[in-house]
Formats: C-alpha cells, structure tokens, sequence
C-alpha cells in the first residue's frame, strides 16, 4: 500500500537561504503525524511546498500516488489536500459565514457543503454565534477554530495545520487540540506543524523532529515523547 | 436657481463619467494593490473603438437607430474587456511577484503603448473625430428653467444601473467573495480553492468594460474624440483617479462618492468661484485629502500588504 502523501527528497531555497535541505517522509491515511521543530527549522516551508505555494528546488511530493510537482495551489486543494497556513490566514474584510463558504469554494455539491458546514459549527459552536459577524473582529482562538473549520469545508482527505497552538491560551489550546483529534477519529487525515511538542505529540501518531532543513529524528509519537534527548530539547524537561 | 440646477446636472453628468471610471482604479487597487496607468487609455480605447464599430455599423451618419446605442455600448465593452484581459496577461502577470515599482513602471509603458499605437493610421489616426450622434440631445424634460436632454439623462441612469450591478456581484456573489478573498490575501485565497489568476483577469475586465461606459458616454455627450495620446483623455483618467483616492481607493462606494465630490468641487468651482482654473480645485481637494485622510472618505487606514 502506498501513503496518502509522500514526500521524497524535498529541498526548498529562498534566495540564497537554503530552508529545506532534503527532506523525506510519508503520512498513511488515517493518520496524524505530527512534525516538530524549533524557529526556522522549515515546518511552515515543507506544508508551503506540498501546498504548491512554494517551488522545490528538488524531490517531489505525491498524493494519492500522483505527483503535485508543477501543480497550482488551487487544484491541489481540488485533490483533496486543505491546508489552514500559519497565522490562520483569515479573510479580516469577509464575515465569519463568508469565510465559511470560500473554504468550499471549489464544491457544487450544495447539500454536502450544508452538512459539513453544519457539523464544522458542531465541533466550533462558538462560530455559529458569530457568522454574521467581520471575522477579523474574532478573538485569536476564534480566528484559529474558524481558520480549521474553513479546511474542513473543502472535504479534504489531508488536512494541512500549521501551529495551530500558536500565540493562545493554554486552555484554548488544549479545546483545539481534543477538536484536532475528534477530526482525526472521523477519518481525516492530518499532518500537523509544531512548536508545541508536548500538545503535537499527544495526538499524533507518528512525529519527526525538523532541525535546520532536516529531518533529524523521525518515530512514533508516544516513544519521541518518552526519548530523553527530546524531552530536554523540545519538551522543556531538564 | 436656474445656474444652479444648471451646475448640479453638470455635476451628475460629469460625476458618473468619473466614477466609470474611478470603480476601474479601485478594482485593480483592491485586488491587486497597484495603480494601473494604462487605464485611462482604456477610456480612450473604448471611445475610439464605439466610434469604428458605429461606423462599419453604418450608424455614422444622423438618422441610426434607437438600438445603435445599445449595440455600440455592449461592443464596447467587450473590446475593451479583452483589450485589458491582453494587458494583464501580458504586461502585469509576469510581474505579479516581482517590486511594485516594476509594475508600476511596466504600467505607464502600456499606456504610452497605447498612446501612440491609437495613432496609427491602421487603427485610429491622428486627427479628431466627432462621435456620431447616438443619443439624442433633444431635451426630454425640464427642471426650474433648465433642459434636460437625453443623453445626460441616459448618461446618469446608465451609469446607475452599472453601479448598482457591479456592487452586486462584489458583495453578493460566489465571484464577488472570491475578489474580495484575493484582495485580502493571494495566497491564502489561493489555500482555499480560488483560481486567482482566473479571478485577477476578471477583475481587470469588469474594470476594463466600466472604462469603455465611461468612454463611450464621453463621446456620446462631447462628441469630439481628440487623438488618443491628447492630453485631456490623461486628465479624464486623472482627475477620476483622483475621485478614486479621495473616496478610498480600493472601496467601491467610494469611488463613487469621490466622483460625485470631485465633479461638484470642479464643476461649482468653476460655476461660482472662478472660471479659469476648475482643475485647481480638484487637486486641491486631493492634496488636503492625502493630508488629513490619507486612507480616503470611506477607506479604512490599512497597513501596507506584505
Ligand atoms: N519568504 C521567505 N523568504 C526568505 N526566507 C524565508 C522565507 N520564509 C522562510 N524563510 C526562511 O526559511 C527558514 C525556514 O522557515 P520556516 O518558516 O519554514 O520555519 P518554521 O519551522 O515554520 O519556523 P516557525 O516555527 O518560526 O514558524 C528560516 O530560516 C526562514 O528565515
Ligand atoms: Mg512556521
């Protein structure tokens, strides 16, 4: 059986910056993988590559057995692949229901996209409140649950997350997480970007740890958390 | 009263050639942040070519049919839809990631493009013509002492109706959501399924054919079409780029608004104030404008996209 996604090889360049120097990995459906990794290590540039926002200099990126290579973003997302960027990317100058429906852009089977959109506002009934309102008036979790609720709509057999966690409250933080996961148990499968390891690993089933453009540690996720150079690195245990 | 009703007609009939014009300005901005200095030589373009197509038409000579307005209009249009379709492939595209100052340079080289290509003798030749007369200027109605004629009438209900449908498909359909998500954020549009390029084309011809309205209406009330690279089709693009700015480039209500006010200050300047100078005021008003609301009467203060 072949992966979902594959990524061979990868190498990425901006300018003279070499951020991603050969990276390989697989993500099989069903999963969640989780990749970690300090400031700069190249999450964000790896799901930017896959995503078709940015051009390998090298390797390739399948899904679903076929190449992405030379694809646009927007027909990647007609593959199946969504993608919620880091900073959540939402449109401030549409309404919460507007953003909503742009995540179904691409879908004309109307009573599909009213029942996931009717199930996104179950997982996130706090958006349910606040279509009608300006999205960038939404406070930053809001932003975060709306920035994941909007991928989903897309139907997406991989879903794309970057930092997730990123600048919120560790409770919220931990409500995106148990969502993220209940996403998971319903067959999406997930490739989720990191800082916060602890989070990330807790629902991940396999992780790999990015340092400087290379994969320098790869294993299932609860024996990464259990490893000892980890845990002091990314973990904050001393 | 009757110099009043006078001047406020004027103001009408000169607001909606700006705000034509203006919304084309605004569109482009918004969707793509950049000022595209070609766009008053698609007012030109538009004029000149309603001219060519009345006149293969048959339709030069008085005496045309009621339908000759409509056909020249919509034929137009559409030209002038495809002359800024060709623009933006070719000129703009290439350069969409490329420094502002590139494009921005590319910009006024189209318009000097066109400037001199309308010359040709093969196309639209050096000298000044006169726009059939399409809509008549026989009065329709008259208002405290002043005749109305059709064409103003026609030139503003027009105009009208254009505005009512674009601000339609901006706010209340799937394309007009794409628009405004690209306007936003390219990528982040791109994220979510929109072809941007499709949706960037688009644009450029919605702003394209609102240009050719504008145009053919010029001529339609001025009836003299000067060269293309006269230098009053510049202040025609200008001072609706002005219009533009003051109502907050990149809003479409705006636009309008700033047409309207532009007109009125040019218009009642000239008509009370002094006579010899209308254009002093409309800059005037553009430089107060940058001065104490650089974001413009209804735009919002943004930061600068990255
Ligand atoms: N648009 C860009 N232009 C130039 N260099 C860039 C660009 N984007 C990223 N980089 C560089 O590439 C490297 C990897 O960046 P990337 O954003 O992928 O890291 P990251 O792991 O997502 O970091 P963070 O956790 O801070 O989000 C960094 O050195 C960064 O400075
Ligand atoms: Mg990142």
């Amino acid at each position: 059986m072949t992966a979902l996604l594959e990524v061979d090889d990868l190498h990425v360049a901006y300018g003279g910056i070499q951020a991603l120097r050969g990276v390989s990995f697989a993500v099989d459906e069903g999963q969640v993988v989780t990749l970690i990794g300090a400031n700069g290590a190249g999450k964000t540039t790896t799901l930017r590559a896959i995503s078709g926002l940015v051009k390998p200099t090298r390797g390739n990126v399948r899904f679903a057995g076929k190449s992405l290579l030379g694809v646009a973003p927007h027909r990647i997302v007609a593959r199946g692949l969504s993608h919620a960027p880091e900073g959540r990317g939402i449109f401030a100058n549409l309404s919460v229901e507007e953003n909503l429906d742009i995540g179904a852009y691409l879908r004309t089977d109307k009573a599909g996209v009213a029942k996931d959109r009717e199930h996104a506002l179950t997982l996130f009934p706090r958006l349910r409140e606040r279509l009608q309102q300006n999205a960038g008036t939404l406070s930053g979790g809001e932003q975060q649950m709306l920035a994941i609720a909007r991928a989903l709509l897309a139907r997406p057999r991989l879903l794309l997350l970057d930092e997730p966690s990123l600048g919120l409250a560790p409770q919220i933080v931990a409500l995106i997480f148990q969502i993220v996961k209940q996403i998971a148990k319903e067959g999406t499968t997930i490739l989720l970007v990191e800082q916060n390891a602890h989070m990330a690993l807790k629902v991940a089933d396999v992780g790999h740890v990015l340092e400087v453009g290379t994969l320098v540690t790869s294993g299932p996720a609860a024996a990464l958390a259990a490893d000892d150079a980890i845990r002091k690195a990314y973990l904050g245990v001393h | 009263m009757t110099k009043f009703v006078q001047l406020l007609l004027q103001t009408l009939t000169l607001g909606s050639l700006y705000a034509l014009i203006a919304l084309g300005y605004t569109l482009v901005y918004g969707i793509l942040r950049f000022i595209n200095f070609a766009h008053s030589d698609v007012v030109t373009f538009g004029a000149w070519i309603a001219f060519a197509i009345a006149g293969a038409l048959g339709w030069a000579s008085t005496g045309s049919p009621v339908f000759a307005m409509p056909v020249v209009m919509v034929l137009a249009m559409a030209a002038s839809a495809a002359l800024g379709f060709t623009i933006e492939r070719l000129a703009y595209r290439p350069l969409r990631k490329a420094p502002r100052l590139n494009v921005l340079i590319t910009a006024i080289g189209v318009s000097l493009l066109l400037q001199n290509a309308g010359q040709l003798q093969a196309l639209f030749g050096k000298d000044p013509v006169k726009m059939p007369r399409l809509l008549s200027e026989a009065p329709l109605f008259k208002l405290a002492g002043v005749q109305v004629p059709w064409v103003d009438v026609v030139l503003v209900v027009l105009t009208i109706a254009l505005v009512i449908a674009l601000q339609w498909l901006v706010f209340r359909t799937k394309l007009g959501q794409a628009m405004r998500a690209v306007s936003w954020s390219e990528q982040t549009a791109a994220l979510m399924g929109v072809p941007v390029d499709k949706v960037v084309s688009i644009t450029f011809m919605i702003g394209s054919a609102l240009a050719a309205a504008g145009g053919v209406l010029y001529g339609l009330k001025y009836r003299q079409l000067n060269q293309t690279a006269d230098a009053l089709w510049m202040l025609l693009g200008l001072k609706a780029f002005v219009a533009a700015v003051v109502g907050g480039i990149g809003n479409v209500r705006g636009a309008v608004l700033g047409a309207v006010l532009i007109a009125f200050i040019e218009v009642f300047g000239a008509g009370y104030v002094s006579s010899k100078m209308p254009d002093l005021f409309v800059f005037g008003v553009l430089i107060v404008m940058l001065l104490f609301r650089p974001a413009g009467l209804l735009g919002t203060p943004t930061v600068e996209k990255v």
